[in-house]
């Protein structure tokens, strides 16, 4: 499984990036930072923003598109159902078992 | 010092002194002709005739638009007005076909949406929870 995915997830910035992106998803940059800002006081450059949602991109959770001459980013959480592949969630109608 | 005059460039001035009159609702203050088609073109709050002019400038200056595009790109405006309700601002202007880039967002006190003023440039409307 890709690195990128892990590590994307690694940071609290990008999984309050991708938390904004589940409120509305189709943000552009300037909307991302007033949240980041203004809801979660986080002081961060606008460059540093980007460089976030860069990893983001790469690791597929967040794609971008144009629309004329606005850029808007979208979150995709396809890339999380490897992670539920690789170790399987149990059925939520069998018992849960108990460990010892 | 005070703050008397600020100023946008607008793509074509005839299509922004519609926009700003009669979609936003500004008023015209000064149109005074500047040879070659340009005109010195303000507009003001009707509430407030006298108060800070908005400059309708041609954007004929080639460092203008690979500036405005790389703006617009990432949703950022370059003006920022008041208004008493965003939301009702946003459902009036909507209404009127206006293209938002941000939809209203509450964060804490204030309130902002981010529109296109069809001449260039995204505009920021800001109002703040009484």
């Amino acid at each position: 499984m890709a690195d990128d995915l892990f590590k994307a997830l690694a940071d609290p910035t990008r999984r309050t990036i991708l938390d904004e992106l589940t409120e509305k998803s189709g943000q552009t940059l300037f909307e991302i930072c007033s949240r980041l800002s203004m809801k979660h006081q986080l002081g961060i450059s606008r460059q540093a923003v980007s460089q976030h949602l860069a990893l983001l991109e790469a690791a597929g959770l967040v794609e971008t598109r144009r629309e004329g001459r606005y850029k808007f980013h979208d979150l995709n959480t396809a890339p999380l159902r490897r992670i539920a592949e690789r170790w399987p969630m149990p059925d939520p109608s069998e018992p849960e078992k108990r460990t010892p | 010092m005070r703050i008397h005059l600020t100023s946008v460039f607008v793509d074509d001035q005839a299509k922004a002194e519609h926009f700003y009159t009669e979609i936003l609702g500004f008023e015209k203050k000064h149109d005074i002709p500047l040879g070659e088609e340009a005109r010195w073109l303000t507009v003001v709050a009707p509430d407030e005739p006298d108060g800070t002019e908005l400059l309708l400038e041609p954007a004929g200056h080639p460092a203008v638009k690979p500036y405005r595009d790389a703006l617009v790109k990432d949703g950022i405006p370059l003006a920022q007005f008041a208004v008493t309700d965003v939301e009702a601002e946003y459902e009036r202007l909507h209404a009127l076909g206006v293209r938002f880039t941000q939809e209203p967002l509450a964060m804490g006190q204030v309130t902002t949406a981010v529109f296109d003023d069809t001449c260039g440039n995204l505009i920021q409307i800001a109002s703040q929870a009484q």
